[in-house]
């Protein structure tokens, strides 16, 4: 076993000192009957060259070669390759939480300057060392919230990812709250009126995503205005990070929950990705998830250690703020190099190709679209995403784009049964023009009986 | 004291480190480190597309060059230690050796660009991983059905609770208590807590496992599970497991077993054949994926039949003709823990670890863990208390009795140890050890790193005896020395802040530094 | 450091200063002690009801959280604004860094708390000497 670092006579030594005649002497405390006394069924030994191979042929069973306008909480944007040659640094790569300061002050220092990223990009005070994902961390913000105010009855914005709702409806039901959803307008916002009807004194907060589901920037300001009139606190899930470099920050939100995949991370076939929490700062002691502070060592020198940490699980155990224990270190360490390549200019100059590829797509495929197809809530601000509503119907449309090697938009209706045959299209600065006119070529040729129904 | 032994450490030498400022004090403004290609489509206005809502300034981010960037997080990683560099005993973490082809694979295009809602049928790859994987942990585990949604082993304790939630609720009642041994990880009543159980604590026996009568006596019809780590926190496996199962089965409980310490099992016995009902692994311990500082983890969840309705949407399914796909109409599911599929990306990596060792090397692997583990002990037992006498498997767990009579507690000779070349072990747990020191070697150190750390140990046992201000001062040879965590948290500062634009920078007075 | 004589203490080490039916109430010398370095004080608000043995806040170091326990019940009239900037009062003077003050709702649950003497001794067989 090439992992393992023994001879067969250092282990026969070893055992000699331990006074152990055999290997088994050590598990003898495992009840006879529960010792597996065979093989375990699983497939044997393989060659490093295997390995590869095996991994080489399951990649090719993936799409290779397509042209994908797929985002819907997921993006792809170009990794500056510094980042991978970066983490892989063993010394970033096989480190642990970083308990003991003295000999962690590379994993430390990084994390302080991504809190500050954060901060300085989400316009909120603190944030912490990250989250699992966006969608845990939005349930999370939601908890945060609901410890903050005392209520427990939650509002959550339809337009809000769909997994996203799926998981803080898993959190809240199961620690007895309740979570109801409030419907977008016909601008594919928020639709305030409603918002203003259920909210209620109990509220404990209203979780938004912006730029929305839909790509739809919400108009954060209203949205708080009317939440902090009835003293609930408005949690902004942010699940597209580049946006933030030319959408104004949610400054008027109590908790930001963002998700910073677009920041360098790989699509990896929906994670690790890195969730990431800010906030308030009268906030912190209710923030779950590390935090990393300043502070100086006997000598006066400036160092970075875990701090607060008595909100957390291994100290409070049952009264912690939250269960979470590991972070998303490596990850956020790739999100910390994206925001330090692309810097104050980059990431301002990298949002607006997104914004003018995405207005390009919109127009263009849009106006390929006969039968009735348009662009759906055109006239209201947006990012990198919109949604085409097609006569043709989404598997149809789907499949005739394939058949040119392009991944069309994500199909709505299975979340938003109303929308008809609409789907969800992302364009980033690494989509085309090119490949935005093969995909409008393609769309115009639709069958005229598809065009019909 | 002055004349008092003073180790001497075989591992390492001083050398230099290279001091790096916060990016913000580097930067300079023009200074750019990305290139973007020209705009193919028509320029946009961003203030009339999104009004308001445009943004004018992006703050404070770093502009530096990319050399400088490179520079930057090179000098960061050595101030670190790692795997790489040598032994991290960390307890109940599993500092394994993290192989390389696990990157390389995980990194193969197809599978590190797939977007997870890109068709069925252009996910086959990744499809074929994750059942693979499924099936890999199900036979390793003996259990029946699995989920590898969770993002950690937290979160999978998270979803393991929800399932026998689900389950009791299913029978009509959601019952109204968590059992867990005071030598549990604080994840474990944190866990119960959230999933709105109360948690009722049970003490450890002399041995340091459970206490069987006493269980006897708190299990009734309102208790829904008793979460156990098997082997213990101490090292132990409980030998009364079966036993323990019974007691709870004959009152419809559930047992779940944190696979924190799988590490000690793999390959050797099965926790589906010895009465787990629902359990969660660690990827990033039993399974090689790497820590990275913190994470990204991920926490599977294996379960018995019995559980199998409630297991989260979605669960990959296999048509009659081989095709894979994910079935999400479960009505009986506790719903979703996590967007998506998990942590995809530690999947292929666990999986490439799974193929690398197959059936012999997992076994061999489990062997060697629990053979380093019983090294260390047989050769500090004379100089370091050993609270629990019980047998140990893959971590052993001293005290610091003896060295608290000269005032030196299991943390100050775990920070001494870093002067010596080693992560320290994990100090302080579990709780029912006061001034615990609990060491997990793992199966990645060779028998010359663990001579060098029983070196280390025992001079600074002697160390504690002969000087001990040496040890309380350590550690002596990092960047660093000891740092204010009390001022860090009474005035916490989270973030850099620009200093204020009239505030020149102090000149360095100080008289020049003696080498 | 001394105990004060005219104050009432409690075996979770809370101690409470009484005039008529207005309570003190702080942590102990030994609380702080054996808590080391206090980096935070978590007080009720004035107006909350606190309930005799029940949890009504907390303290907090590096490493431990402890809860605080009521000795008597009340209603709280005051809290030390001071500790939230400087939670180190409780270190250097334990026995004049209040945490709250409580009009009492019945006076005559003092009478069960233990006197400086009985404190003194409680703690004395706490640490085993």
């Amino acid at each position: 076993m090439r992992y393992l670092p023994k001879s067969p006579a250092e282990r026969t030594e070893m055992l000699r000192d331990i006074g152990a005649s055999s290997i088994d002497d050590l598990f003898a405390i495992i009840p006879e009957e529960y010792r597996l006394q065979r093989d375990l069924d699983i497939p044997r030994q393989m060659g490093e060259s295997e390995i590869v191979d095996h991994f080489k042929a399951a990649s090719l069973k993936n799409a290779n070669g397509y042209t994908s306008f797929l985002g819907a909480g997921v993006y792809k944007h170009y990794r500056p390759v510094v980042i991978d040659s970066l983490v892989q640094r063993g010394e970033f790569l096989t480190s642990y939480t970083p308990y003991q300061a003295e000999i962690t002050q590379g994993t430390l220092q990084a994390i302080f300057e991504f809190q500050t990223m954060i901060c300085e990009l989400t316009g909120m005070d603190i944030a912490n060392a990250s989250m699992y994902d966006g969608s845990t961390g939005a349930a999370e913000a939601v908890m945060m919230a609901i410890r903050i105010t005392g209520r427990d009855d939650v509002l959550v914005a339809r337009t809000t990812h769909p997994e996203y709702r799926e998981v803080m409806h898993t959190y809240a039901q199961h620690q007895g709250h309740t979570a109801r959803e409030v419907n977008y307008g016909p601008d594919g916002r928020l639709d305030l009126a409603a918002l203003e009807q259920s909210l209620t004194g109990e509220t404990a907060c209203i979780l938004v995503q912006s730029p929305n589901f839909f790509g739809i920037v919400e108009d954060i300001p209203a949205i708080a205005g009317i939440a902090h009139k009835k003293g609930a606190l408005l949690i902004v899930s942010i699940a597209e990070a580049v946006s933030l470099g030319i959408v104004r920050p949610p400054k008027e939100a109590d908790i930001v929950s963002l998700e910073a995949q677009s920041f360098g991370v790989a699509l990896s076939y929906g994670g690790p990705y890195c969730g990431v929490l800010a906030a308030k700062e009268k906030y912190l002691r209710q923030m779950p998830g590390r935090l990393v502070g300043e502070t100086k060592d006997t000598q006066g020198r400036r160092g970075f250690v875990l701090t607060l940490s008595t909100r957390e699980q291994h100290i409070r155990r049952e009264k912690a703020t939250s269960n979470i224990c590991t972070n998303q270190a490596l990850v956020a360490l790739m999100a910390t190099i994206f925001m330090t390549v692309y810097g104050k200019e980059g990431i301002k100059e990298l949002a607006l190709q997104n914004l003018a590829k995405a207005q390009y797509a919109a127009k263009t495929l849009s106006g390929s679209l006969n039968g009735g197809g348009r662009l759906l809530f055109a006239e209201t601000p947006r990012f990198n995403e919109f949604i085409l509503e097609t006569g043709e119907a989404p598997e149809q449309l789907s499949a005739r784009l394939l058949e040119s090697k392009i991944i069309a938009g994500v199909a709505l209706k299975k979340w938003y049964p109303e929308l008809g045959n609409a789907t969800l299209w992302c364009a980033t600065e690494l989509t085309t023009k090119d490949q935005i006119d093969t995909a409008a070529s393609v769309l115009a040729n639709a069958p005229v009986t598809a065009a019909a129904r | 004291m002055a004349n008092g032994f003073i180790g001497t450490p075989r591992k390492v030498t001083a050398h230099l480190t290279q001091n790096e400022a916060l990016s913000f004090e580097k930067s300079s403004p023009g200074k750019k480190a990305y290139r973007l290609p020209p705009l193919d489509v028509p320029e946009v206005d961003p203030a009339s597309l999104l009004g308001e809502a445009a943004r004018e300034d992006t703050g404070v981010l770093p502009e530096l060059s990319e050399i400088e960037i490179i520079r930057h997080f090179t000098r960061l990683s050595t101030w670190n230690y790692a795997i790489d560099l040598g032994m991290y005993p960390l307890g109940s973490c599993t500092m394994k050796y993290n192989p390389r082809v696990n990157e390389f694979v995980s990194r193969l295009e197809g599978i590190a660009e797939a977007h997870p809602y890109q068709p069925e049928s252009l996910s086959q790859g990744s499809l074929a991983i994750i059942r693979q994987l499924q099936d890999c942990l199900l036979e390793i585990t003996g259990m029946d059905a699995i989920t590898l949604q969770p993002a950690a082993g937290a979160h999978g304790e998270f979803t393991g609770i929800l399932l026998a939630r689900a389950y009791h609720q299913s029978k009509g009642n959601p019952r109204k208590h968590v059992l867990i041994p005071d030598s549990a990880h604080g994840t474990n009543p944190a866990t119960a807590a959230v999933c709105g159980y109360e948690v009722i604590n049970i003490k450890s026996n002399a041995q340091g496992g459970v206490d069987v009568a006493a269980l006897e006596q708190l299990v009734t019809e309102e208790t829904a599970v008793l979460m156990l780590t098997n082997p213990s926190t101490i090292g132990v496996f409980e030998h009364q497991i079966h036993k323990i199962a019974d007691i709870l089965h004959a009152k419809g409980a559930l047992l779940y077993m944190d696979g924190a310490n799988m590490n000690a099992l793999c390959g050797k016995t099965r926790p589906g054949d010895f009465g787990v009902d629902v359990m969660h692994l660690n990827l990033h311990k039993t399974f090689s994926t790497p820590h990275g500082g913190g994470g990204p983890g991920s926490g599977p969840v294996a379960c018995k039949k019995i559980l199998e309705p409630f297991l989260p949407v979605p669960v990959v399914e296999q048509d009659g003709d081989g095709v894979l796909h994910f079935n999400y109409d479960r009505p009986d599911s506790v719903g979703r823990v996590r967007m998506f599929y998990g942590n995809f990306g530690m999947f292929v990596r666990a999986l490439a670890y799974i193929l690398a060792n197959g059936p012999d090397g997992l076994r061999q692997t489990t062997e060697d863990a629990v053979l380093n583990a019983n090294y260390i002990r047989k050769k500090l037992e004379d100089l370091y208390e050993l609270p629990y006498p019980t047998p140990s498997m893959h971590e052993v767990v001293f005290s610091d009795k003896r060295q608290t009579k000269n005032g030196i507690k299991t943390g100050d000779i775990a920070k001494r140890l870093i002067d010596y070349g080693f992560h320290p072990y994990t100090t302080s747990f579990p709780l029912i050890v006061p001034g615990a020191l609990m060491i997990e070697p793992t199966e990645s150190e060779s028998r010359e790193e663990l001579d060098l750390f029983i070196d280390a140990m025992r001079q600074i046992a002697r160390e504690a005896d002969e000087n001990p201000q040496l040890i309380l001062d350590a550690p002596h040879s990092t960047r660093v020395s000891r740092l204010d965590e009390t001022t860090a948290a009474r005035k916490p500062v989270l973030r850099w802040k620009a200093p204020a634009a009239s505030t020149p920078l102090a000149p360095d007075n100080s008289p020049a530094k003696e080498w | 450091m001394a105990y004060p004589a005219n104050y009432r203490y409690t075996r979770e080490h809370e101690w409470i200063e009484v005039n008529g039916s207005a309570g003190t109430v702080g942590i102990t010398d030994y609380a702080q002690n054996s808590l080391g370095d206090i980096v935070f004080v978590e007080s009720p608000k004035v107006g909350d009801k606190v309930e005799k043995g029940k949890v009504f806040g907390s303290v907090e170091s590096v490493k431990a959280v402890s809860d605080l326990f009521a000795p008597v019940s009340g209603t709280v009239t005051a809290i030390n604004e001071e500790l939230a900037g400087s939670p180190e009062k409780i270190n250097t003077d334990a026995h004049t860094a209040w945490i709250m003050k409580i009009e009492l709702s019945d006076p005559s649950e003092v009478d069960s708390l233990l006197s400086v003497e009985d404190y003194e001794k409680f703690i004395k067989e706490e640490t085993g000497h």
